[in-house]
């Protein structure tokens, strides 16, 4: 069962409930991995304070163009979606941070003028916290191409029959790669208009992606249904809530587990947990 | 001696586009032949690199001057390796704009002034 978090706001709550569940998931006896993919401000190690490895460079292939042998005849640029390319009349330019590592320049170039260096983009670390195994990617500062980094983190799970994606907020390239191939999203919102609004385009990304979904309503206050009202609007499960009290946002400011500081919470996890266990179960 | 002008329209009358690689247009002056060509700019609505893009297509215009409004880091390394000059900070007519820099009113862009807008 691969979970992502997600939500289309930051900061509702995605890696409290990430590092919640996933505790959760390995208290129950089952093998679970936490991947970090919101790399540009990972922090899920904060809550689980996992033992990593050595921090691994991930780079992606660039365009090299050697210029003696370039005859500009233009393949490599016109094939370029991203412009990184430039065709000039006396030189050919290569823009490394605007290329996707599509290939496509040094397959299509005839004098086979172009050759490939790595381009760093950030690093990856693996580990476990207990039981449970953990891997982060973090972005090199500056760098605008995140998904082959995403891809990388994901790639470092190995055999954990339960793993648990903590994506990173908005419902562009970073956030696509890091749901891409799960079997749920749990979408954290909370109950406010900002909150739902990006709710609403978080729950469009899963659905173009074919993905199943529910909701964790995070900061829950008694009486306020703006949540429960958009989800049976939409059809869409609440699978959880966690209340807005001040003692939890010491718990969690304070780096701490909310299933160990709250029966309440602890219990409303195992539940999740359940529901998951039954959505596995049935798919 | 050939010069583009980047514009907000198709016409010479229309006044000059401050954007370089997002233009609506860009307008080819021959300077021997007093001709004005429209260039439609295919790169206008490029996810990013428009000014790369647009820099290809000066360069291959022939054209060894630029007058725009701003010239980002990327079009500014692109135009200089095309060994294209370029004058920033041009306002008014295209027209005005072929005289200011006739009448040598224009002072030449020595590092990029802009940044990229996505």
């Amino acid at each position: 069962m691969r979970i992502a978090v997600a939500s289309g706001k930051g900061g509702t709550g995605k890696t409290t409930v990430a590092v919640n569940l996933a505790v959760t998931v390995a208290r129950s006896g089952r093998q679970v991995h936490l991947c970090d993919c919101d790399v540009e401000e990972p922090n899920a190690a904060i809550y689980l304070d996992p033992q990593l490895g050595p921090a691994v460079p991930v780079s992606t292939p660039i365009p090299v163009v050697d210029n003696d042998l370039c005859n500009h005849c233009g393949q490599c640029a016109a094939i370029c979606e991203f412009n990184a390319i430039a065709c000039l009349p006396r030189q050919t330019l290569v823009f490394p941070d605007l290329c996707h590592s599509c290939s496509g320049c040094w397959l299509v170039c005839p004098e086979q003028a172009i050759t490939q260096a790595d381009r760093v983009l950030g690093e990856v670390s693996v580990g476990s916290a207990g039981s449970i195994g953990f891997t982060q990617g973090v972005l090199r500062i500056g760098e605008t191409v995140v998904p082959p980094l995403i891809h990388t983190v994901k790639a470092t799970v190995r055999g954990a029959p339960w793993v648990i994606l903590d994506a990173p907020p908005g419902t562009t390239c970073p956030a696509v790669e890091a749901l891409r191939g799960a079997d749920f999203a749990l979408l954290v919102t909370e109950p406010t208009p900002f909150g739902l609004h990006d709710l609403d385009l978080a729950v469009k990304l899963a659905r173009g992606l074919d993905i199943p979904c529910g909701i964790v309503e995070n900061r829950a206050i008694p009486g306020r249904d703006i949540v429960d009202r958009y989800c049976a609007e939409m059809d869409l499960p609440v699978l959880a809530r966690i209340p807005f009290t001040r003692d939890l946002a010491a718990v969690g400011s304070e780096g701490g587990l909310l299933v160990d500081a709250d029966a309440d919470v602890a219990a409303a996890f195992t539940q999740l947990l359940d529901e998951l266990v039954g959505l596995e179960a049935r798919a | 001696m050939k010069l583009v002008i980047t514009a907000q329209g198709p016409n010479p009358e229309d006044p000059v586009d401050p954007r370089f690689g997002r233009a609506a247009y860009h307008i080819l002056f021959d300077d021997k032949a007093g001709t004005f060509t429209t260039l439609e700019n295919q790169g206008k609505d490029a996810a990013q690199g428009a000014g790369v893009q647009a820099a290809q297509t000066i360069a291959a215009s022939g054209a060894e001057i630029l007058l725009t409004g701003h010239c980002g880091p990327k079009a500014f390394q692109a135009l200089n390796a095309a060994g294209v000059s370029i004058f920033s900070g041009v306002e008014g007519r295209v027209l005005d704009a072929v005289q200011a820099w006739r009448d040598g009113r224009l002072e030449e862009l020595n590092s990029p002034d802009g940044t990229p807008r996505h």
